[in-house]
């Protein structure tokens, strides 16, 4: 019985997109009420599998009760249970904040956010390549459709973009699981990690080029640094709780990644050092890149976007140490800047809102009607994401810098504290153009109340609370990296005939 | 015939390339649907050329002859039914954006 909680962060998003789309839009009441108890409910499962993740063992759930290499089996691991507890946070509070009325503001909202949290769950729990694919695109097409909610030239145009490089980015993994499985005969990717460690000398440069493909792939949904131009424009142009929503995707290109170069295709082996080498180097670039984008950027949020493409280059260079140290760092960090990233996203709407016609354009504009509660919510987000102590970004980056090994020490420091500098910058000239930089008189509109600014606050909060709480966390994300680390246990628990299937 | 097979994917990826970077939405969409034209058949031609191979394995004759291995086939299966989904979107977009933008260039800024 209890391995079909497994499925339930599947089988409730797509009962209430369901449920949603048979509603239809005049009943957005009962559509907003159907949309929070499913997240809620995933919240609810979240906790459960996180619980049962923690405990150490992999639960493993076969649908249709095929064996493993054969049918498509779910897996839970450590990892797998923290990504879905902060998915089904950040939905939940997303969601909270698009109910004051951003969803009424186009079509079918209440339909595709549950299909984008379907596809983002499905990623982090599938353990087959081609299942993988599949659930990319179910959240892709859902993103699709929601970063065009609200219309307007300027999301049209981000919108166009980015779904003509996903589109390409999608040819790019069938051709990158073709050639895998081409080679290998097999999808699932426990089976794949061991058939690409016994693979003949012949197939090596094959499989480094089906390798390095996804890692083409899995760059461009998480914005690796040659590929990251789409997200500023499509990140600073969506709706607020769309664009923190949008926080954890890239994040589920991080998890390919991941998961890719500690299951499939592990840095000892002949194929996955290929990989290794390049991973350290893209992470500094888009450290870079990402500082230079949140220093250039001209309104509030394209800043945001810009520090979302830095998160993922931090998180980078922590999983590019490939040590347990690194990867538990990464893993603490990646919490913290997608939850405080969307609070900053959501925080963004109100002050966009009561500065009129400038918008959040860092140039002078008419003054904040509630400066005050504003002010302070944005110094907490800013202090969060510029990784200031005492807040969790600066524990975050604190295990990251001391997980570098000596030798490649220097360039890691000088990029991670740079672009902090960097950030830090952007976010005081930011946050005195906003709030202090003013001319002529306040409008009328936009004032809003506490119930309004929940959602967005507490976003912010989580990173107080990941403080507090950062001892529990740190050693969950270092279990979580030992198990990644050994990818034998994954292997055995996904092949071996002791494994804990479920029977539906 | 795996020379030509190779040879068919090389020049529709081609194609499909040299249209992308035309950056015009109506040639992106014809290089988007050109490029998954050849994934697809390269997804196909992953489960090896055989010709007259069954797909199936009986418990009788033929166990001991080639076998098609059809997971390839369910693939492309599934890849043409997502790829014909996201053309059909991306058609529409590509109107809309030509509708709200007033041109049909892909960065939506117009002029050459």
């Amino acid at each position: 019985m209890m391995t079909h909680w497994l499925v339930v962060p599947l089988v409730l998003p797509l009962v209430a997109a369901m449920v949603n789309l048979l509603l239809g839009e005049r009943e957005i009441g009962r559509q907003r009420l159907v949309s929070l108890v499913c997240a809620s409910g995933l919240l609810v499962a979240a906790m459960v599998l996180l619980e049962r993740a923690a405990g150490g063992g992999l639960t493993v759930y076969r649908l249709g009760n095929w064996p493993a290499p054969f049918g498509i089996v779910l897996v839970l691991d450590r990892l797998s249970g923290l990504l879905l507890t902060t998915t089904a946070v950040l939905a939940l509070l997303s969601l909270l904040h698009a109910v004051n009325g951003d969803d009424a503001r186009g079509h079918h909202f209440h339909v595709f956010f549950p299909i984008q949290l379907l596809g983002i769950n499905g990623a982090f729990l599938t353990g087959d390549l081609f299942n993988l694919f599949v659930f990319f695109e179910v959240l892709l097409i859902a993103s699709y459709c929601l970063s065009l909610h609200g219309g307007g030239p300027e999301r049209v145009r981000a919108s166009l973009r980015y779904v003509a490089l996903n589109l390409i980015g999608s040819a790019l993994f069938l051709l990158a699981v073709g050639a895998l499985y081409g080679l290998t005969g097999t999808l699932n990717m426990a089976d794949l990690g061991s058939k690409v460690a016994a693979a003949p000398v012949e197939q090596v440069a094959l499989l480094r080029a089906g390798g390095l493909l996804l890692l083409v792939v899995f760059g461009l949904k998480a914005a690796i640094l040659p590929l990251h131009p789409w997200l500023p424009p499509l990140y600073g142009s969506v709706l607020a709780p769309v664009a923190a929503l949008f926080a954890v995707m890239t994040k589920v290109g991080v998890y390919g990644i991941l998961r890719t170069v500690t299951l499939i295709l592990p840095p000892q082996g002949a194929v996955g050092g290929a990989i290794a080498e390049v991973l350290p180097l893209l992470a500094l670039l888009t450290l870079a890149a990402g500082g230079l984008g949140v220093l250039a950027a001209a309104r509030l949020r394209t800043l945001i976007a810009s520090l979302v493409v830095l998160s993922v280059g931090a998180l980078l260079a922590g999983i590019g140490q490939f040590n347990a140290a690194g990867i538990a760092a990464a893993l603490y960090y990646l919490p913290h800047t997608t939850l405080v990233a969307a609070g900053l996203f959501l925080l963004a709407e109100p002050i966009t809102c009561q500065r009129g016609e400038v918008e959040d354009r860092f140039i002078p504009g008419p003054p904040l009607l509630q400066p005050t509660r504003l002010g302070l919510l944005f110094v907490l987000g800013a202090v969060a994401a510029a990784g200031l102590p005492p807040l969790s970004g600066f524990i975050g980056k604190l295990m990251l810098l001391r997980s570098v090994a000596p030798a490649d020490g220097p360039w890691l420091w000088i990029v991670v504290l740079g672009a902090s500098l960097l950030t830090l910058i952007a976010l005081s000239r930011a946050g005195s153009r906003l709030f202090w930089g003013t001319a002529g008189t306040a409008g009328a509109a936009g004032t809003v109340g506490w119930r309004q600014l929940l959602p967005a606050a507490l976003l912010l909060a989580a990173s107080i609370g990941m403080t507090i709480a950062a001892a529990p966390i740190s050693r969950y994300t270092e279990a979580a990296a030992h198990q990644l680390l050994a990818p034998q246990q994954y292997i055995d628990a996904v092949l071996g005939a002791s494994a804990t299937g479920g029977k539906p | 015939m795996e020379a030509l097979a190779a040879c068919t994917v090389a020049v529709l990826v081609a194609c499909g390339v040299y249209l992308l970077l035309r950056a015009r939405t109506f040639s992106v969409v014809v290089g988007l649907s050109l490029l998954s034209y050849a994934v697809n058949l390269f997804l196909f031609f992953t489960g090896r050329l055989l010709a007259s191979a069954p797909p199936l394995v009986g418990s009788g004759a033929g166990a001991e002859g080639a076998i098609a291995d059809p997971l390839p086939q369910a693939l492309v299966l599934t890849a043409i039914v997502i790829g014909f989904a996201m053309t059909a979107f991306v058609l529409i977009l590509a109107l809309r954006a030509r509708g709200e933008l007033g041109n049909d260039h892909v960065d939506g800024k117009g002029g050459r």
